[in-house]
């Protein structure tokens, strides 16, 4: 090691922790790193502030200065704008709100919705969120909240009884993707340890269901459950075309949960299950209490792309007839005042989908954070 | 495989050889086709020290490991502690909370601070209360001399560290019997000292023991008999002393002087 004048001799035991050099922290340090560190990063920057310049300004103006709130119909819209198309016609997603989000639900039942929304949140926070007053309440709130919805949206028992096929727009998005989602995942899970499990009958028919599943498109399945299914039912029963749906995604979903959660278990060191073992730990226990919560985190990035995935395949139920946000807001678009406005549209349902999966995205990430023990087995 | 296991000549009453805590006839075990425990027979009294030692392959940690049945044997009979290990699975795990185990690979559950690591299977097996099991917990920390960690997290430890937790948590659950499987292979060497002055200070206190090691001056310092096992069978089994001073089989003394000789 030569010796510079800037770095004296110590010695040994006395050296000091020294600041790191100059120029590579701060903003400078940032934007000398990533933006200018050669050549080529220098004639890309440029060209990035180059697209942004000529994308940006003509976006922000159709979006927001441009774009037309309030109007009874398109043609008002374009007779408000300097060109017709020069801005959003946002007035169409405004006026067509209500019918996005509740379908055809009976107007004077909506407060029904509007409380399942609301509970819904409840559910969510209450359930996920780690120190919260009464957290056993708040888990078994969340867990009844499946059934609690059920009631509010279907009535019986003291609340005029509303039909399924009344559910549509983001409602029925909403009923058809949180249901795969909830139920899906503790279904996985009992499909991935019976995949694994000593049982050669069990293991036999965990794999033959979820690769029959997992070989067969989500739609087929739905077909068979719109049009096959009543030929396997009992005749004269009549089985509810929605449950059939929120079945089939279930199980579709559940498929693949259960190789999400399988992939979490066989990453964990078979020290794991040789220790719960040897401390006496039941099966039962020792999956509780040891391999499944280290399974499950190890699986969390796989478990919650497969929501989203479920999330946006929810869509697909357009397929069969049923109006989600995407089938209703098509229908919308056949609307002699609002026609041709599937910008408009197209923009409204990304980003209601974005939002939903980015916040889902989010959490998984948030929670992998929390879990991180700083140790793999 | 029953026909073999529950025809036992010994029979499965606790007071028939009474010191006698583990006792194992004529056993063989089988991974496929091979042949890795061969005619086993070994008995072991009620706080004796037992190290067991061989080149690598030899069974040593298989042996160990059909005591609490991680392993399944196929043939021959294994009573612990008066039960024998059946296909039974209610008699599997009370001889498995009665026999505590130490691994080469500490397997402390990284996912739990250290105090729940320790209490889980007193709670959830042993159904002690909470409270109780915590104090308990403290106790054997102390006896491993790191209470203060019992709030981290295995991954925060050192490797010296972890292993004593590991000892702590078995020794919660009052085990007649302790396993240690290679307990300092994984060690680094400053570490080693600390983790073998707990297991001498447990053998002090009177605990039966079976060690899997190639810690030689520990088999010096606390061993009743030294067991030498080669290709699945026990070669030769002696006091320590007499062990390394006076190895009779030509097997015994190559092992001796390939591990002795730095």
């Amino acid at each position: 090691m030569s010796q510079t004048p800037a770095n004296p001799r110590y010695t040994p035991g006395t050296h000091p922790d020294l600041p790191p050099p100059r120029r590579t922290t701060g903003v400078l340090g940032w934007v000398r790193m990533n933006l200018l560190s050669s050549p080529l990063n220098v004639a890309l920057t440029l060209l990035s502030i180059w697209l942004l310049w000529t994308i940006l300004p003509p976006s922000i103006h159709w979006l927001f200065t441009g774009a037309i709130w309030t109007a009874a119909d398109r043609k008002e819209c374009w007779a408000l704008m300097d060109a017709p198309r020069d801005g959003a016609c946002w007035a169409f997603i405004r006026g067509s709100f209500e019918l996005f989000v509740y379908g055809w639900y009976p107007e004077p039942e909506r407060w029904r919705v509007n409380l399942t929304f609301v509970l819904f949140i409840a559910a969510i926070v209450g359930g996920l969120r780690e120190n919260i007053p009464g957290k056993k309440y708040w888990l078994i709130f969340a867990a009844a909240y499946p059934f609690i919805a059920a009631w509010l949206l279907l009535g019986g028992f003291g609340l005029e009884p509303v039909g399924t096929n009344k559910l549509g727009g983001i409602l029925l998005t909403l009923v058809v993707a949180v249901t795969g989602i909830s139920f899906s995942l503790p279904l996985g899970i009992a499909l991935a340890l019976g995949r694994r499990s000593n049982l050669p009958a069990l293991r036999a028919v965990c794999v033959i269901f979820i690769e029959f599943i997992r070989g067969v498109p989500l739609i087929t399945l739905l077909f068979v459950a719109s049009t096959m299914l009543t030929y396997f039912l009992p005749p004269g029963s009549t089985f509810d075309l929605l449950m059939r749906v929120l079945i089939m995604v279930t199980l579709f979903a559940s498929a693949y949960i259960a190789e999400v959660v399988r992939g979490g278990l066989q990453g964990l060191s078979g020290g794991q299950y040789e220790a719960a073992d040897a401390l006496g730990l039941s099966y039962w226990k020792a999956h509780r209490l040891v391999i499944l919560p280290q399974a499950l985190k190890i699986s969390i990035p796989g478990i919650v792309n497969t929501f989203i995935g479920s999330f946006k395949d929810s869509t697909l139920v357009l397929i069969i007839g049923m109006m989600d946000i995407l089938g209703l807001g098509r229908a919308r678009l056949n609307d002699p005042d609002w026609l041709g406005l599937a910008p408009e549209l197209y923009i409204f349902i990304a980003l209601f989908f974005f939002i939903s999966c980015f916040a889902m995205s989010r959490y998984s990430l948030n929670l992998e954070k929390k879990l991180q023990t700083g140790h793999k087995s | 495989m029953n026909q073999e296991t529950t025809a036992s000549p010994v029979g499965s009453r606790p007071n028939e050889s009474d010191s006698k805590i583990i006792s194992i006839k004529s056993m063989h075990k089988w991974f496929g086709d091979f042949h890795v425990l061969k005619d086993i027979n070994l008995e072991v009294a009620k706080s004796e020290k037992i190290v067991i030692c061989g080149p690598s392959g030899s069974g040593k940690s298989t042996l160990i490991r059909c005591i609490n049945r991680l392993e399944e044997h196929q043939q021959g009979s294994i009573i612990v502690d008066g039960t024998e290990l059946t296909q039974d699975l209610k008699n599997i795990e009370i001889i498995r909370s009665e026999v505590g185990m130490v691994f080469q690979q500490f397997n402390l559950f990284p996912h739990l601070t250290v105090l729940d690591n320790v209490t889980l299977a007193p709670i959830w097996v042993r159904k002690l209360p909470r409270a109780e099991a915590e104090e308990q917990a403290m106790q054997y920390l102390e006896r491993v001399k790191i209470p203060e960690q019992a709030s981290k997290y295995p991954g925060q430890l050192s490797g010296g560290q972890q292993q004593r937790v590991a000892i702590a948590r078995s020794l919660c659950m009052n085990p007649r019997i302790m396993l240690f499987d290679e307990p300092t292979s994984a060690l680094d060497p400053e570490m080693i000292k600390e983790v073998l002055d707990v297991m001498i200070e447990l053998a002090e206190s009177g605990m039966t023991m079976l060690v899997v090691t190639h810690e030689m001056g520990f088999a010096t310092a606390v061993a009743d008999r030294v067991i030498f096992m080669d290709e699945g069978e026990i070669i030769e089994e002696k006091p320590p002393k007499e062990f390394f001073e006076n190895p009779e089989h030509d097997r015994t003394k190559l092992f001796l002087s390939q591990i002795l000789h730095h």
